[in-house]
């Protein structure tokens, strides 16, 4: 039996039949039936909620950990906002302040904060692969929030289910993803969401942050911002990962703003009802100048809250699944 | 010593070019006779149907003690050596102390001879302390055993250090080993940079860094006339570099490790830490350069690049996992899987490639079953079919990733100095 709605006021959807993951990893394994159950859930748990703002008892006597291994704010409060929002309690773990700084391995402090009778723990981690690590090795539903460049599932579907919300599909839209995509998790877990819901995907930035091999996969390369912004329905505008970077891969911030900074002027160019995303944090002035980050076109806030209610759909199928025999 | 004959195999002998069924007769530890009517012995051994090579040998093992005893012992690791059909084998100087006295060196073998297992030749550092600054002493480390020099698993990254290591080796006419690798194009790589690692998101070790270390390396043996021996070759650039330097007639010598040759990147998709290794596996592209090299003899040798890790270092996350593989106990069935089963070499050139060459790379009186040599037999079913299970390795280490894996071909019996030290 799978556990489904039990709150009498609100007319939240049983989780289809179709949903069997007791994890979320990343996008690029989900079929596109897993992504859009994330979707259409997150769209009436938004409703649900009156926005994001309400609580509900989806997940009551339920414990979420966030375990955030690499420094975080805004992924880290979204979950857990999400997780108190369904009505569950929160444990919080970081990587500063724990027995890892004690030479602790990363599988035991896992099982440690298993014992506590947690239900999912939210994995963020600057290794790739460390949530998939940690989904081998304990019995609770693992969500990744991000493991190094490589994935970070629930900001891909905050990015699509904004994008659906202004636009009611992302089939057959050009959504392009501009900057850093070398280190970038979120515009991996972007690709794989987007072409699975038959978006047409561009990423666009400098040669040493955009792998000429993406093309294997049907992605778009371009380094040009001005020969693809005329085409696009939505641009999302990554932010530079200098920390993952060894050695700086332009020359400077200058150039890069010169060369991939949406500005008023690049504006001019662009479709009239275009989309301007950013994942944050956003540096001003840098990938976005703040005319446009606040200007009329820019759904980042959006964003933010998309991202209490997707991670509380991510929450609630997770938990679900995990609750049937094994 | 009780006298053995060797009774209906298919003998194979690289070095004198034999390939027949023949009987062999083994008396004071010596081989004595190969023929037929050879009369009787103490001990008979029938091997119908099986292959009668002489003992292996791998030129690329890291035997971990002194100092990482957690991951192997002197005793642990040839004990494993035996079971994967070894008979001699030649450590890597990543032990702690490193191998760079005359002390450390009587060390390993002193402890090998108390193991009594298989035959361990000594590789010692190039460079003091494996520090890669100066030269350690080559004269002494040489008279005291050490068969040859590498700073492996690191690169000669010092390429003035380099240079001389391979001018004053030149005086005691044994090898340098070196492990091609540009560090600077490798730093923090975790596997092949390729599609792959894109869109996993891992550091990834580009062909370059091997390939302009290999560059490097060539045109260094080849203006001082050196003997070089270069280890873990895994790009076709590589492959293509030795081919054209041999055919101008440098002396270099070359080796692959058996996972190199045909396991793919796309096995890092399981994120699993076992299958994080230096070279890192990379494309078929690669992986059938290497074998063509094998096939044309541009590549010698194949070795097990047994490296073992205990778990506790291995279940970690990936960046922080060591780079190896324990694998010197299934090498053989790997190769005889994946290379001879396939068709891609025959029996003869497979034990050229892990008996008769790597012997003959450093100089090891090995590798050979001529009338008079010593001994060293291994005896070869080529139809055996057996699974893989690491909780049986000898080695101490499990860091494998081929747990449950069934496997052709294995050693049914191995002979060093003329004592049978495994019977299966």
């Amino acid at each position: 039996m799978k556990v489904t709605a039990t709150d009498s006021a609100v007319n939240i959807s049983p989780v289809p039949d179709t949903w069997q993951r007791r994890h979320l990893l990343g996008l690029e394994e989900l079929s596109r039936d897993d992504i859009l159950t994330i979707l259409h859930t997150a769209v009436e748990l938004k409703a649900a909620t009156g926005g994001c703002k309400e609580k509900l008892s989806l997940l009551q006597g339920k414990t979420i950990a966030n375990m955030f291994f690499e420094n975080s704010t805004r992924t880290r409060n979204s979950f857990s906002l999400a997780a108190r929002r369904l009505g569950a309690d929160t444990v919080e773990f970081s990587a500063g302040s724990s027995s890892l700084s004690k030479g602790e391995t990363l599988i035991d402090t896992a099982k440690t904060i298993e014992a506590m009778n947690v239900d999912a723990m939210v994995v963020r981690h600057s290794t790739p692969g460390s949530p998939h690590l940690l989904s081998q090795n304990v019995n609770c539903s693992i969500l990744n929030a991000g493991d190094g460049p490589h994935e970070h599932p629930t900001q891909g579907m905050l990015d699509i289910m904004t994008i659906y919300e202004q636009r009611g599909t992302l089939a057959g839209l050009t959504v392009a993803m501009v900057g850093d995509i070398t280190y970038s998790r979120t515009a991996r877990s972007n690709i794989w969401g987007l072409k699975k819901l038959g978006a047409h995907v561009i990423v666009c930035g400098p040669a040493t942050l955009v792998s000429k091999a993406w093309e294997d996969f049907g992605v778009e390369v371009s380094h040009s911002l001005d020969d693809i912004i005329p085409r696009c329905d939505v641009l999302n505008l990554l932010r530079i990962q200098f920390e993952r970077q060894y050695t700086r891969p332009f020359p400077s911030v200058r150039e890069y703003a010169f060369l991939y900074g949406m500005n008023r002027k690049r504006m001019e160019q662009a479709k009239d009802d275009i989309l301007i995303m950013a994942p944050g944090p956003i540096n001003r002035g840098v990938e976005i100048t703040p005319d446009v980050a606040d200007g009329p076109h820019s759904v980042i806030l959006h964003q933010v809250t998309n991202g209490i209610a997707v991670r509380m759909a991510a929450l609630y199928l997770t938990t679900s699944t995990n609750q049937q025999p094994a | 010593m009780p006298s053995i004959l060797i009774r209906n195999g298919r003998i194979i002998d690289p070095s004198q070019s034999l390939d027949e069924v023949a009987d062999l007769l083994i008396e004071d530890g010596i081989i004595r006779a190969i023929g037929t009517e050879l009369g009787t012995a103490d001990h008979e051994i029938d091997a119908t149907s099986q292959i009668v090579s002489p003992g292996l040998v791998d030129v690329h093992v890291q035997l971990r003690e002194p100092g990482f005893e957690e991951d192997e012992t002197i005793e642990s690791g040839t004990a494993a050596a035996i079971q994967g059909g070894f008979t001699s084998i030649a450590c890597l100087p990543n032990t702690s102390p490193t191998t760079d006295t005359q002390a450390q060196v009587q060390f390993i073998q002193q402890k090998a001879s108390q193991a009594d297992n298989c035959h361990v030749f000594v590789i010692a550092c190039v460079s003091k302390n494996r520090e890669g600054q100066e030269l350690a002493e080559m004269g002494i480390l040489t008279q005291a055993g050490a068969v040859a020099f590498t700073d492996a698993p690191n690169p000669l990254q010092k390429t003035d250090l380099f240079r001389r290591a391979l001018e004053y080796s030149r005086m005691f006419d044994v090898p340098i080993l070196d492990h091609p690798e540009i560090p600077e194009l490798s730093q923090s790589g975790i596997m092949h940079s390729g599609a792959v690692s894109m869109v996993l998101g891992l550091s990834g070790i580009h062909p370059d860094s091997e390939e302009l270390a290999t560059g490097r390396d060539l045109r260094l043996a080849e203006t001082i006339g050196a003997r070089l021996h270069l280890m873990d070759i895994s790009t076709e650039g590589s492959v293509e570099l030795i081919r054209r330097a041999k055919g101008r007639g440098v002396h270099v010598t070359s080796e692959v490790c058996i996972a190199n040759l045909y396991l793919t990147d796309e096995v890092m998709r399981s994120f699993d830490s076992n299958y994080k290794v230096n070279p890192p596996l990379r494309s078929q592209t690669h992986i059938d350069a290497c074998v063509a090299g094998l096939q044309d003899g541009t590549i010698d040798v194949i070795t097990s690049g047994h490296a073992p890790r205990a778990s506790e270092k291995k279940m970690t996350e990936l960046d922080r996992a060591p780079f190896g593989m324990s694998q010197i106990e299934i090498t053989l069935g790997l190769a005889i899987t994946n290379l001879v089963v396939p068709g891609h070499l025959d029996f003869p050139t497979l034990i050229s490639k892990i008996s008769t060459n790597p012997a003959q790379a450093l100089k090891l009186e090995k590798g050979t079953l001529a009338i008079g040599a010593a001994a060293d037999i291994t005896i070869i079913d080529p139809q055996a079919s057996w699974q893989v299970d690491s909780s049986t390795f000898a080695s101490r280490s499990t860091n494998t990733p081929f747990d449950g894996l069934t496997l052709t071909g294995r050693a049914t019996t191995v002979i060093v100095d003329g004592i049978v030290k495994l019977q299966r």
